[in-house]
């Protein structure tokens, strides 16, 4: 297990760099220069532009820029955004508050995907399981603007349950609103895979060998049918995760969320460079991390799945 | 013996709801079962015999139903009865040993979680360590010797056969008064079967439990219960002691059955007697002596020189062990003549037939095939060479694609290896359908639509489209019904005799061996330990090894006639 877990993170070496490069291409390829457009509509101050240029190290080459920026990464450096502020304190302020919104989701996306999920799959073709469909197929659908937009006014507009933006704080119960829009669209696949799931486990000849031995409906249901269905469900779940935490852009838009996907998004625009690879550095780390938990889980779920000795 | 029967069934109706209106699987079934006895249902697939069976215990599959009817066990009416009562009765007065043992395991969970499970839902024992004491001991009896060390164990890490014990040892957990098998051991080997039957007899017998079996064999039934039920359609056609049904059936059904069933036929060869064909379609005993007169002495066809495949396993870190599958084999197969491998499970003969059709490699050794040492042949001769040389598999559900109709599927190889026009290519077709007896209409048909011997049928006629000289069968009867089974082997006969064909038979089933073989090799565990012809090696065997194989042939203990 210990050589398995330390072979998955040396893989992550050549991932990491190799990533990091490719968003570092990217960024420096973009067209227009950062530079000049800091000046806005005033005119460019030659000097004052070379000594940004300088102090950015834009004017050495592609290659120099990348290697001054991943030495710096060693030493806990992650470079300045153009408006002074170290990238270090903008992650510390953005991940957070993702995080928390990402948890809170999860949590949706497990009580309500599942729960419902796994009703229906017992209730097959029953007019519960109908509803849940032609619900599910709605939510799928519907561009999550769409939910976000109806979401917001409906409950925080006009019935007054909730905020209808966030603020900069960003604390748990403010998120709660945000966190189930963004969870609609995943519960929504989650019910149907978790609903595949059980009627595919409920099938199995070792259920029916369940019920021969004297075990109660609800026994069999627990024990048998809910543990091996969430197999599939829990590799959902766990990319899932990784996809929250890298921060929902839309959502995070709509609600005002001082997340990392709005803060992401601002930075691309404004072509700072050392601020996107620092945001997708991390969340290169985060998805490789997910990763290798999905697996370990994976195989504490299904003993069959043994990885090294 | 009481007065009162301990399970009486009558005129159970059991009916599947399908698109097409209902299915009636079970269609009034009556019969009686006394405390200690042990009851078979003998039957083919579809036959209801499994239906009955589940309908006792109330685990019909999907959304099967009884209709009618009443199942009384041990003075409680069970058709109508609540979930609970139905708990009550389940594992602690039913016991239930299931037929798959792969599939009939959590795989999620321990074995001793499962077999806990039982004992705690059926009060046997409370208490952690009771529980756990009582679990051991039922492994225990059930012929797991080392059951203490495990119970931590999960299903993938026991054999086949010990998963059926553990089976059998939930089955019985709760000391049942009834224990329904079904199909115990027919996804076991022959010698691991009868170790099995004889441990389930034993345990039955010392409390006075009745068992139900559920087979399709019938030497098995006859050997293993004094009671006998044959069921075809959904009805029992007749019932009675079983030696009286084996040696003088009434039914037309059950003539043929008993015509039909390989271990059965054997048996009748070497007991010099004789069955006149009149009886039945299709007599296996007639295939059998018909071959044994054509005594062919052709030229060598294929020529195995000790031949040997080591595969490496992957262990711990970046070690591997190497496993040796074939070790060193030997064998010539003349032209026109068939050469059965027998074995158990594991015992290298499919890696041989892989070898042979040239989808694996071999590590050492050489197979000439008419004069050609293969290994020596390019990619384009290898592939001439693979034309002349056509495979059957076992499964003929997983060896034809669902999605390609019948007329394509047959006429796939000579696509592949440009023969013909397309006209020329679906005379060809229609040619091989005829060959083995399938009409012309089910070619645009999809493999799902057809039965398991049809499907099998299409799988030899795909193998024959190219004229091959050689066909190997890899367990090409194993997955079909007996009748059925007959019938392919007939086929398989008639076909040999008039397009001269080679065979390579691999099966793990000894009764089969006999009616289609001029000479047999068994292996075990990758080696030859005994060849010769197909006569020689049943009436004297040299080696235990195959002497135990001959020995768990079901049925041949029975004296037919005597």
């Amino acid at each position: 297990m210990f050589g398995y877990i330390l072979r998955r993170v040396l893989q992550a070496i050549p991932v990491f760099l190799g990533t990091t490069l490719l968003i570092y291409f990217m960024v420096f390829a973009m067209p227009g220069d950062p530079i000049v457009a800091l000046f806005g509509d005033k005119g460019v101050n030659p000097a004052v532009a070379d000594q940004l240029r300088h102090q950015y190290h834009l004017d050495q080459p592609f290659i120099v820029q990348y290697l001054i920026y991943i030495g710096g990464l060693f030493v806990g450096d992650f470079g300045t955004s153009f408006s002074g502020q170290p990238v270090a304190n903008i992650l510390a302020q953005t991940f957070p508050v993702t995080i928390r919104l990402a948890m809170l989701s999860l949590l949706f996306e497990m009580i309500v995907g599942i729960g419902i999920g796994l009703v229906s799959g017992l209730r097959k073709g029953k007019w519960f399981d109908n509803s849940a469909l032609v619900m599910s197929l709605i939510f799928i659908s519907l561009p999550i603007f769409v939910i976000a937009f109806v979401f917001q006014f409906f409950f925080a507009i006009k019935l007054g349950w909730a905020r209808p933006t966030v603020s900069g704080a960003a604390n748990w119960g403010e998120l709660i609103l945000p966190a189930i829009v963004l969870a609609t669209v995943s519960i929504a696949y989650i019910i149907r895979l978790t609903r595949a799931s059980v009627i595919d486990t409920a099938d199995q000849d070792f259920v029916r060998t369940a019920y021969s031995k004297g075990l109660s409906r609800g026994r069999v249901v627990r024990v048998h049918i809910l543990r091996n269905s969430l197999i599939p469900v829990v590799t959902f779940l766990a990319v899932d995760f990784g996809v929250l935490l890298v921060g929902a852009t839309v959502t995070e838009g709509i609600f005002n969320v001082p997340g990392v996907g709005r803060t992401l998004y601002q930075a691309i625009i404004r072509g700072e460079g050392p601020t996107v690879v620092s945001f997708v550095t991390v969340m290169v780390l985060i998805y490789l991390v997910v990763n290798l938990l999905t697996d370990l889980l994976y195989a504490a779920l299904d003993p069959r799945i043994r990885y090294g000795k | 013996m009481s007065e009162q029967p301990l399970l009486r069934i009558t005129n159970l109706q059991v009916e599947f709801p399908t698109q097409g209106g209902a299915v009636r699987a079970v269609d009034g079934v009556n019969l009686e079962l006394f405390a200690g006895q042990t009851l078979a249902i003998v039957g083919e697939s579809g036959s209801g015999k499994s239906t009955t069976a589940h309908a006792i215990v109330d685990l019909l599959p999907g959304a099967g139903k009884v209709t009618g009817g009443s199942i009384l066990f041990d003075g409680q009416e069970l058709v109508g009865a609540t979930a609970a009562q139905l708990e009550h009765v389940r594992g602690r007065q039913i016991g239930f040993v299931p037929q798959d043992p792969m599939s009939n395991l959590n795989p999620v969970w321990s074995v001793g979680f499962q077999v806990e499970e039982a004992i705690r839902a059926n009060g046997v024992a409370t208490g952690k360590q009771e529980v756990r004491e009582a679990a051991i001991d039922v492994l225990r009896k059930a012929g797991l010797a080392d059951a203490d060390r495990r119970l931590k164990q999960f299903p993938h890490q026991f054999s086949g056969g010990m998963r059926q014990r553990v089976l059998i040892g939930i089955g019985l957990s709760a000391n049942p008064k009834l224990l329904i098998a079904d199909e115990p051991t027919s996804a076991l080997d022959v010698t691991v079967q009868r170790t099995i039957l004889d441990h389930l007899d034993e345990l039955t017998r010392e409390k006075g439990t009745s068992v139900i079996l559920i087979t399709h064999d019938l030497g098995l039934a006859a050997e293993r219960a004094e009671q006998l039920v044959v069921m075809y359609r959904g009805k029992i056609v007749e019932s009675g002691p079983s030696r009286e049904i084996l040696t003088n059936p009434q039914h037309p059904y059950t003539k043929r059955l008993v015509a039909a069933a390989p271990s059965l036929a054997s048996r009748r060869l070497t007991a010099g007697l004789s069955v006149s064909s009149a009886d039945s379609e299709f007599d296996l005993t007639a295939v059998a002596s018909k071959r044994a007169s054509q005594t062919t002495v052709g030229e060598v066809a294929i020529s195995l020189a000790d031949v040997s495949k080591v595969y490496s396993i992957r262990g711990s870190g970046f070690k591997s062990t190497p496993f040796t599958a074939v070790d060193s084999v030997s064998f010539d197969i003349k032209r026109g003549t068939t050469m059965a491998l027998v074995g158990e499970s594991g015992s290298g003969k499919s890696t041989v037939a892989k070898m042979l059709l040239g989808l694996e490699k071999v590590t050492s050794g050489s197979i000439v095939i008419d004069g050609q040492d293969v290994s020596s042949l390019n990619a384009k001769e290898l592939f001439a060479l693979r034309g002349r040389m056509q495979p059957v598999f076992q499964d003929p559900y997983g060896s034809l694609d669902p999605l390609r109709n019948i007329a394509n599927t047959i006429a796939e190889p000579l696509v592949t290896h440009h023969v013909g026009t397309r006209a020329e290519r679906t005379a060809r077709v229609r040619e091989l359908l005829e060959q083995v007896s399938l009409p012309w209409s089910i070619s645009s048909r999809y493999p799902g639509e057809l039965s398991g011997g049809q499907r099998q049928r299409v799988a030899i006629a795909r193998a024959l489209a190219l004229k091959p000289d050689i066909v190997v069968l890899d367990e090409a009867v194993s997955a079909l019904d007996v009748l059925v089974q007959a019938q392919i082997l007939q086929l398989l006969a008639e076909l040999q005799s008039e397009l001269e064909l080679t065979y390579l038979f691999i099966t793990h089933d000894l009764a089969v061996v006999r009616v289609i073989a001029d000479e047999v090799c068994v292996m075990n565990k990758g080696q030859i330990v005994e060849a010769g012809t197909t006569s020689r090696i049943f009436e004297s065997p040299t080696q235990e090894y195959t002497q135990n194989l001959l020995d768990a042939i079901p049925g041949a203990n029975i004296r037919l006639g005597a």
